[in-house]
Parts: structure tokens; C-alpha cells; sequence
């Protein structure tokens, strides 16, 4: 299969990350509203987008996402005052240290989208599907299993009991 | 009735776990009173045939530090998983990679380029015919061999099973000489073996937790170096002083030495406890003591740090989450 028939049928796994106040009442608003965004998306709800630790993003794409999304409050409509800036530093920080390990920035969206904004919400979902599209997917590689302590082989060494 | 058998052996790794051991002084003698010593190449004179020559788990306790980098580290980690009755990983370096572990943020062929290639960017490369270490080689006098290096560093666990853990780079000696004791009073049968998978020679909290510098400000505008920096305050916590200190997220045990005398943390203790990825628990705490809210401001904050998988994952890149660069992970094993 070619490079080009790949990035048509590629369908990423996005996780995101969205806030109970504002994206999580967006993405609600674009449901009951009936707009419709891609289904790659699969969205889990924190208090607040303060609340994500660059952990939960590194360990959904270590663990098979090819994408992850943050979204939260505006700047300066955070339900907890100021937290969404601590989400907007964080991710700053995760890019910078992200692009040594090799992972694209349109991997890991900010995005701000308040409870009124459901059609900014499906509309910010389907570029970031169409861009990780475009990126293929990352499977990184699964983590290493250790062998058990018994029927372990050891691998021969050359050099040994020459 | 015969000693039970002790050994020590080391991969990739700097030789400072097997000095720290060294450094717990006369309690080297309780060593050898309660052991007899099986294998330990920085001690004694041990073949790895005369290791292969014991019978099965009939080492009592193997201490092994340094990281997986090449086969050969890979055979004597399976071989002394096979003939180790407990396997501590031991240090930095078998338990999260450490400094080693640094070099997965680059492909293998770059490591290579960098260290041999003529005219490479590395000032001390001198190598006109762009020589390179070849797993196998004719010489007149027969063939010689070289352990090829593996495409990644991998941590003691991620290879074999391992029954504890011994954090530090290198594990403190008083931490040591208290590991020792409580294995020698299991010995002796007056204790109990720790549970399966326990960190030893640690505390339980972070860095942080046992550092008597005051934290109240809590908000910093500039990360510099500590040699661009006036004289420090003595009782005021290093990251609002503007350092980068990896306390927030490195696990105590080290009763804060570094922070003491005015360096900062860089977190060789590895994740503190409940962490699962060292690096990310830094950046979480870095990044909500910056005191910007634009984006710009926020990044020439940043720019602070040049080189941020380096001092986030300093002592655990080959154990964290991701655990090396997309193209090194790549490569064929």
C-alpha cells in the first residue's frame, strides 16, 4: 500500500481532554445541536484543562493515540480563575520538549472553546482529524516486556568461553 | 555452613555505583563476614565462563548497576537474572537509564556519525580514515569481536525481572550500608524479605519534602543557569531564585544534598513515588510557576531551558513514557 492510499483510509484515534465547564458543554452543545465531527475524537471529561498533566497526554500517545486534544475555557473564563493558563504553559512546554522525541506539533491541540461554541468545537475536531491525517499514524512502540526470571535464553556472546 | 554468595556486576554504567559502594567504609567488612563474594568485576578477578558454571539461583543477591546498551549487557543481565535468587537493579542506570539513557534522543547512526565521523561536529573526533568499531574484525592473529550496541538503551527491568530497586546516581552510601543491614538481618532470619518490587534506600516523598528552603513566592519570570545568576539566598528555594530544580518530582532519600549547598536538583533519585513519568511531572510544575499568561511572554520564559527532554529526563528518558526519540525506537533492535 502506498504512502497516499494510507493517509485515505488512516482513521487516527484522538484522545481529548476537555473540560467540565466549557469544551465538554460544546462538545454537548454539538450533539444536541446535531453538527456533525468526525468520530476519530474520543473525549474525556477533567474539572478543568488545569487539570491535564502533560503525563496523561505522553502516556495516550506512548500507549497508541496518534493525536491528543486539550481544550479548555477562554483565556480569562476559566471556572477556577486561572487555570486554563497553567494548561496554555504546559502544552507550550510539552511542544518544545515533544519536538525531541520526534512527534509533530499538530499531534497535541490546544484549543479554547466555551459552552456556547459547540460549532467552533466539531469545526476545531475535524482540522485536527484532517491534519493528523495528513501526519499518518505514530504508532510508537510498545513498551518493552521483561522476560521471567527462569526460562529466560541467554543470548550467546561470542566472546564467551573462547 | 557455607556463606551465601553475593555478587555485583556492572553495564552500561560509570563505575561510580560500585565507589558508592566502596564509600559505606568499614561496613564492607560485614559484607564479607555475611557473604562470600561470587562475582564482581570491579573487585576481584571473575570469568563470566566461571559465572556460567554456577548452578541456577545459586546466588543469593546480584546488585546490578549500569543500563542495557549493547548484547553483551543484555547476556549478563539474563545471565544473572538466571543465577540470582534476588536481582537488584542498583542505581540510576539499571533503574531508569540515567545519563546513558540520554543518547535515545538520538538515532544510533547519529551517534555514530557524531563520535567517529571525520569532521564530525564533536571538536575531539580525530579519525581521518572514518574508522569504526566493527562487531567483528580479521587480524593476523585470529578474529576479534565487540558487543554491538543496541538501538536503545533499555532499563534492567524492561530486559529481565527485578526484584528491587535502589535508586541514585549514585545511591547514596548511607542508603547503602542500610540496604545491607536490613539484608543481613534477613540472612541472619531476624527479618523478612521487603515485598517483591520495593524501592529501597529511598524515602517516600520528594526532594522537596526534606529540603529546608522556604517556598512562598512561587511564581518565577526568567530560568537561568546558576552561573548567570548573582550570589544565592541561602534559605530561599532555587526555582523562585530562577533555577531549574527538579525537586518537585524526584523522590527523596538523598536528605536534599544537592539543594543544601545551593545547586539544584536534577533528579537522579528518579520519579518520586506515585509518578509515572519523571519528565512530565517536572514540566507540570515548571510550567504553573511561570509567571506569564501570553503566549510570548511564555515562551521567552521557556527559552530558558534550551534543551528540555535533556533537563526534564536528565536520569529517566530510557524509563519514561516514551522512553527515546521516534527515529531511534525505529531502528532495527
Amino acid at each position: 500500500m502506498s504512502a497516499l492510499d494510507n493517509t485515505n483510509t488512516f482513521e487516527p484515534v484522538i484522545i481529548g481532554f476537555t473540560c467540565n465547564w466549557c469544551s465538554y458543554r460544546a462538545a454537548d452543545l454539538a450533539g444536541t445541536s446535531r453538527i456533525k465531527y468526525p468520530p476519530n475524537v474520543r473525549l474525556i471529561r477533567v474539572m478543568c484543562s488545569g487539570r491535564i498533566d502533560p503525563t496523561f497526554v505522553l502516556k495516550a500517545l506512548s500507549d497508541g493515540a496518534d493525536g491528543v486534544m486539550i481544550a479548555g475555557c477562554h483565556p480569562g473564563e476559566c471556572h477556577y480563575l486561572e487555570q486554563n493558563y497553567k494548561a496554555l504553559r504546559r502544552h507550550r512546554l510539552l511542544q518544545k520538549t515533544l519536538a525531541q522525541f520526534g512527534i509533530e506539533p499538530a499531534r497535541v491541540r490546544l484549543t479554547w472553546a466555551s459552552a456556547a461554541e459547540g460549532a467552533l468545537f466539531a469545526q476545531e475536531i475535524a482540522t485536527m482529524v484532517d491534519e493528523v491525517k495528513q501526519l499518518g499514524p505514530l504508532n510508537w512502540p510498545a513498551r518493552p516486556v521483561p522476560v521471567g526470571s527462569v526460562p529466560a535464553e541467554i543470548p550467546v556472546l561470542s566472546e564467551v568461553g573462547a | 555452613m557455607s556463606k551465601p554468595k553475593f555478587a555485583m556486576y556492572w553495564a552500561a554504567a560509570c563505575g561510580g555505583c560500585e565507589i558508592a559502594v566502596l564509600n559505606i567504609d568499614e561496613k564492607v567488612l560485614d559484607l564479607d563476614a555475611n557473604f562470600e563474594v561470587a562475582f564482581w568485576p570491579a573487585a576481584m578477578d571473575v570469568k563470566y565462563k566461571d559465572v556460567e558454571a554456577m548452578e541456577d539461583a545459586s546466588i543469593l543477591v546480584t546488585l546490578f548497576n549500569g543500563s542495557i546498551r549493547t548484547d553483551e549487557n543484555e547476556h549478563m543481565a539474563r545471565l544473572l537474572r538466571r543465577k540470582s535468587r534476588i536481582l537488584v537493579a542498583f542505581g540510576s542506570c539499571a533503574n531508569e537509564g540515567c545519563i546513558p539513557g540520554l543518547a535515545n534522543l538520538s538515532s544510533r547512526e547519529s551517534l555514530f556519525e557524531r563520535v567517529y565521523q571525520a569532521n564530525a561536529t564533536s571538536p575531539s573526533t580525530e579519525n581521518p580514515n572514518n574508522l569504526r568499531p566493527q562487531a567483528s574484525s580479521q587480524v593476523p592473529e585470529g578474529t576479534l569481536t565487540l558487543p554491538p550496541l543496541q538501538a536503545v538503551i533499555r532499563t534492567l527491568d524492561q530486559v529481565v525481572e527485578v526484584d528491587y530497586h535502589v535508586p541514585g546516581c549514585p545511591p547514596e552510601s548511607r542508603q547503602i550500608a542500610a540496604v545491607l543491614d536490613a539484608l543481613i538481618a534477613v540472612v541472619k532470619g531476624e527479618a523478612e524479605l521487603p515485598p517483591k518490587g520495593a524501592v529501597l534506600g529511598a524515602g517516600n516523598s520528594t526532594v522537596c519534602d526534606e529540603c529546608a528552603r522556604k517556598r512562598d513566592v512561587k511564581q518565577i519570570g526568567k530560568i537561568s543557569r546558576i552561573q548567570e545568576l548573582p550570589p544565592l539566598a541561602t534559605d530561599v528555594c532555587l526555582l523562585e531564585q530562577g533555577l531549574m530544580c527538579a525537586g518537585p518530582a524526584t523522590r527523596s532519600g538523598c536528605d536534599s544534598r544537592c539543594p543544601n549547598v545551593g545547586a539544584p536538583c536534577i533528579g537522579c533519585y528518579g520519579a518520586a513515588p506515585g509518578v509515572l513519568d519523571q519528565g512530565a511531572r517536572l514540566m507540570t510544575a515548571i510550567a504553573s510557576v511561570v509567571d506569564a499568561n501570553e503566549p510570548d511572554a511564555i515562551d521567552r520564559v521557556l527559552d530558558g531551558i534550551p534543551d528540555p527532554a535533556g533537563s526534564f529526563y536528565r536520569f529517566s528518558l530510557a524509563h519514561s513514557l516514551l522512553r527515546a526519540n521516534r527515529a531511534a525506537l525505529a531502528e532495527k533492535p
